[in-house]
C-alpha cells in the first residue's frame, strides 16, 4: 500500500521541523517527506490541504479493561476509539485481571491487540506480584515479554523497604518505574481536593499532601537506588515545584499530567457531578495553573489521557460512592490543542507532549515523522469547531465530564504502520 | 448552586439544601411553621392539606427524632406515611440506590423524605426521580440537614427578635456536621450579624473561614457576648481517627458549662440538634437549665417539617395543574 499525504502542515516535534510538505508512505513505513517524489504511484493520496500532519499520538497510561473488565470495555473498543483519538501507541497499566506480572498476561493482551491491528499496545509490568506490593515480581521476565515499565498501578507501596528494593531490582535491569503517587492514608480520607468546595459540599477531602508526601519519599528512593522514574497524572502544584527540584538535581525523573487536570479544577464538582470525579482529584486553579506552567517549561514532559473506561452504572450514586474514573482517548488531543488556542502552551511543545516526549519516556523508537520511520500518523483538522458529545465517543466508556465543550482541533485521519486506521466520517 | 430544588416559579419543589434559597422563602417557611405551630395545640391536631398523598420517609442510616418528627408531621397533614430502613433491607442484599428508588416510585408515591450517609444523595435521588415527587432531604452525609437548620431558625425567631443583631457561636465537630453546614447558610442568608465557629482544628473543615463564619479555637474567647449558642453532638468514634484524645479533654476544652456559659449575654439561649452527649459537649446542668432551648427545637420540628412539605406539594400540585 502506497500513501501519499499531500500538502499537510507538516510537524515533526523532535527535530522542530514545521513545513507544508507531502509525506509518502510505502509498506508501513515513511519513505519521502518533501515536495515531489519521483516515481511513487500512491494507490492513495490524501489531501491534507488545511491540516497537520503529526506524528500518531504516544499515550502512556489507557486502561482498556481487558482482561477482566471486557464487560466494560476491551481492547478492540479501545483501540477503536485510540485510532479515533489519533493515538497510535496506548500503554496499558499492570493492573488488569489477572495482574500484568508474568508473561503469559502480556502474550494475552499483545495476541489481542494484533487482532484489532489499529495501534501498538504496550504493557506495564506490576513492580509486584499481583500488585500485592510485598513479593516482587518476575521484571526480567516481564522486560523480557516486552513490557516498557514497571509500576503499582494505582496501589501505593505503602511499605518504603518494598519499594526502595523494587526500584534498586528494576535499576538492575535498566527498567523505568512508573509512579502513580499517593499516601494511601491521606487518599482514603476522601474523594475530592480538600479545600473550600470539599468544605461547602461537605465530601471528604484529599489533602495537597497525599501527593506531596509520596512524591517526596519516592523522590529520595529514586536518588537512592538510582531508578529512573516517571511520575504519573500530577495534579498538585507543590508536586511539580519537587519534581523541577529533582530534575534541576539531575535525577533521572520525568512526569505526565492528564489533560483533563490541565482544564478542570474543583469548582467543576458542580452538584456532585459525579463524572468530575477522578483520582487523584482536580485540585485548585493555583494547582491547575502550576500544572499549565510545568508543561510550558517541561516540568511535566508528557500529556496522556489516563483513559478509564466505566459503565454508566458506575457513576450513578452519591459522588463517594461512584467509581472515580474519566473517559479520555478521544478528548486527548482537543483538550491539550485547546491549551494552544488559548495561548497557555505553544504548538510544538503541545505535540512533543503527545509524541516523541512519551516515546522517550517509555524508550521506544517512535513519536517521529521522518524518513525511516514506521508510519503512525495523525491527522489534524486545526478549524472543525465541533462540540463534545460523550455519548457519540467510539470508546466503550461514555463517562466524560466535557459534554458540551466545543473544540476545535479535531483527528480527521489516524494511520497506524502505513494503514488508515481512523477517517473521519 | 443548587436550583433543582425550585420550580420555574421560584417555588419549593424539593428541599435539599439551604444554600441557593432566598431569604424571602426562607421567612415563608418560618410564617407556615408558626401557622401550623398552633394545630399542634389543638384537640383535633389533623389538617387535611396533604389528604390522599403518600410519602415514604426513606432512611438508609439510623434515626430517632428526624424519623419521627417527619412521620408525625406528614400524619398531621393527613398524608399516608411509609417508613422504609433501607440499611437493614434492600441495599444489604445488594440492591442499588436508584433501584430501591424506582421500586418505591412504582407504588405512585409522591414525597421522599431522604436520609444517607453519603453527602450528596439527596441530590442524586432529586435527579433520578420522576417529575411529580418531591424530595426533602433529612440529613445527607456531612452536607446538608436543611429542616433542622430552619427548626433552629424557627427557634432563634421565637426568642430574638431581628437576625441581623444576633452573634451566634456553633461549637464543635464543624467538620462532620451537616446540621452546622445547613445552620451557618441559613444564618448567613437571614443576614445574621456575626456566625463564629469554635472547636479544634481537627475539628474544623478546610479553608473553614470560606463558608462565611469567623473561627475560634479558644470557647471562652469565642463565647464572649454571643446571643445564640449552638452545641453540636461529638460522635464518640471521633477519638479513633485520631480527631481528639478523649471525651474528658474534649469537655475540658469545648464542654458547655455555666461558668463557660456565663461569658456570652446573659439572655442568651442554648441549642443543641440531639442527640445530646452529657458531659462531652454540654453539662447536664446547661442542657436542663434554664437557658436551654433543647426540647423546643424538638417541638419545633413538627411545624417546620409540617410547613416544608405542605410547600413542596403544593408547589408541585401547581407545577402539575399547569397546562402543558
Amino acid at each position: 500500500m502506497k500513501i501519499r499525504i499531500k500538502n499537510g502542515r507538516v510537524i515533526d516535534p523532535a527535530s522542530q521541523f514545521d513545513a507544508r510538505q507531502d509525506v509518502y508512505i510505502s509498506d508501513g513505513k515513511i519513505i519521502a517527506i518533501g515536495e515531489q517524489l519521483e516515481g511513487f504511484d500512491a494507490d492513495k493520496t490524501i489531501d491534507a490541504t488545511g491540516l497537520i500532519v503529526s506524528p500518531g499520538l504516544i499515550d502512556l497510561s489507557v486502561r482498556v479493561r481487558e482482561p477482566g473488565q471486557e464487560h466494560t470495555a476491551t481492547i478492540l473498543t479501545e483501540t477503536k476509539a485510540a485510532a479515533a483519538g489519533g493515538i497510535t501507541t496506548v500503554c496499558v497499566p499492570p493492573d488488569t485481571a489477572p495482574v500484568i506480572d508474568n508473561p503469559t498476561v502480556v502474550e494475552l493482551i499483545d495476541d489481542r491487540a494484533k487482532k484489532s491491528g489499529r495501534s501498538m499496545v504496550l504493557t506495564m509490568g506490576a513492580m509486584t506480584q499481583n500488585l500485592g506490593s510485598e513479593l516482587l515480581a518476575e521484571m526480567a521476565r516481564l522486560k523480557a515479554a516486552g513490557c516498557v515499565g514497571i509500576s503499582n498501578g494505582l496501589s501505593p507501596i505503602k511499605n518504603s523497604v518494598i519499594m526502595q528494593r523494587a526500584m534498586s531490582y528494576a535499576a538492575t535491569l535498566d527498567m523505568t518505574v512508573f509512579i502513580t503517587a499517593s499516601d494511601p492514608w491521606l487518599q482514603s480520607q476522601g474523594c475530592v481536593h480538600e479545600g473550600a468546595v470539599s468544605s461547602r459540599l461537605g465530601l471528604g477531602g484529599i489533602a495537597e499532601s497525599a501527593e506531596t508526601i509520596a512524591v517526596s519519599r519516592d523522590l529520595i528512593l529514586i536518588e537512592q537506588t538510582g531508578v529512573r522514574a516517571h511520575f504519573h497524572n500530577l495534579s498538585t502544584g507543590k508536586a511539580v515545584k519537587l519534581i523541577r527540584e529533582a530534575q534541576n538535581r539531575g535525577l533521572p525523573v520525568t512526569a505526565d499530567v492528564s489533560a483533563h487536570h490541565l482544564h478542570l479544577s474543583e469548582h467543576d464538582l458542580g452538584n456532585y457531578d459525579a463524572l468530575s470525579h477522578v483520582l487523584p482529584p482536580f485540585r485548585s486553579i493555583r494547582d491547575r495553573e502550576q500544572l499549565q506552567q510545568g508543561v510550558r517549561d517541561g516540568v511535566i514532559s508528557a500529556i496522556s489521557s489516563h483513559h478509564q473506561p466505566l459503565d454508566k452504572d458506575d457513576k450513578l450514586g452519591p459522588f463517594a460512592e461512584t467509581k472515580p474514573g474519566i473517559s479520555g482517548l478521544e478528548t486527548l488531543l482537543p483538550l491539550t490543542m485547546k491549551l494552544v488556542e488559548d495561548d497557555e502552551v505553544n504548538l510544538h511543545t503541545a505535540l512533543a507532549a503527545l509524541t516523541c516526549n512519551p516515546a522517550d519516556i517509555l524508550g521506544i523508537n517512535s513519536g517521529q515523522l521522518k524518513v525511516g520511520a514506521v508510519a503512525d500518523i495523525c491527522l489534524i483538522d486545526p478549524d472543525s469547531e465541533y462540540e463534545c458529545q460523550p455519548l457519540n465517543f467510539v470508546s466503550a466508556g461514555k463517562n466524560s465530564p466535557f459534554e458540551g465543550w466545543l473544540f476545535n482541533h479535531q483527528v480527521s485521519h489516524t494511520l497506524f504502520h502505513g494503514r488508515l486506521v481512523h477517517e473521519r466520517d | 448552586m443548587n436550583n433543582n430544588q425550585l420550580t420555574e416559579n421560584g417555588q419549593l419543589r424539593h428541599f435539599l439544601t439551604i444554600e441557593g434559597l432566598k431569604k424571602p422563602l426562607l421567612t415563608e417557611i418560618m410564617d407556615r411553621a408558626e401557622q401550623f405551630s398552633g394545630i399542634t395545640n389543638r384537640q383535633v391536631k389533623k389538617v387535611p392539606i396533604l389528604r390522599g398523598k403518600t410519602i415514604v420517609n426513606l432512611f438508609f442510616e439510623n434515626s430517632t427524632r428526624t424519623r419521627s418528627t417527619f412521620e408525625l408531621a406528614a400524619k398531621r397533614l393527613s398524608a399516608d406515611v411509609m417508613n422504609f430502613n433501607i440499611s437493614t433491607s434492600a441495599t444489604s442484599k445488594g440492591e442499588s440506590l436508584l433501584d430501591t428508588l424506582h421500586n418505591l416510585e412504582s407504588m405512585h408515591t409522591d414525597m421522599f423524605v431522604v436520609r444517607h450517609n453519603q453527602s450528596g444523595a439527596a441530590e442524586f435521588i432529586a435527579q433520578h426521580v420522576s417529575p411529580h415527587v418531591s424530595v426533602i432531604n433529612a440529613g445527607d452525609g456531612c452536607h446538608a440537614h436543611p429542616t433542622q437548620a430552619m427548626l433552629d431558625m424557627f427557634t432563634i425567631r421565637r426568642h430574638k427578635n431581628n437576625f441581623p443583631d444576633l452573634r451566634v457561636a456553633i461549637v464543635g465537630d464543624i467538620l462532620h456536621s451537616r446540621v452546622a453546614r445547613s445552620q451557618i447558610q441559613a444564618l448567613s442568608t437571614l443576614g445574621v450579624g456575626e456566625i463564629r465557629v469554635i472547636g479544634p482544628k481537627t475539628l474544623l473543615p478546610a479553608d473553614c473561614q470560606t463558608l462565611g463564619v469567623h473561627v475560634y479555637h479558644d470557647m471562652e474567647a469565642g463565647l464572649e457576648d454571643v446571643d445564640v449558642v449552638i452545641m453540636l453532638r461529638l460522635q464518640l468514634e471521633r477519638m479513633q481517627g485520631a480527631l481528639i484524645p478523649s471525651a474528658r479533654e474534649y469537655f475540658h476544652c469545648f464542654g458547655l458549662t455555666d461558668d463557660k456559659l456565663k461569658l456570652a449575654k446573659p439572655d442568651a439561649i442554648v441549642m443543641h440538634p440531639g442527640p445530646i452527649n452529657r458531659g462531652v459537649e454540654i453539662a447536664s446542668s446547661v442542657a436542663d437549665g434554664p437557658q436551654s432551648v433543647i426540647l423546643e427545637q424538638v417541638t419545633h420540628g413538627i411545624a417546620v417539617r409540617m410547613a416544608v412539605m405542605s410547600m413542596a406539594m403544593g408547589a408541585q400540585s401547581e407545577q402539575n395543574e399547569l397546562p402543558a
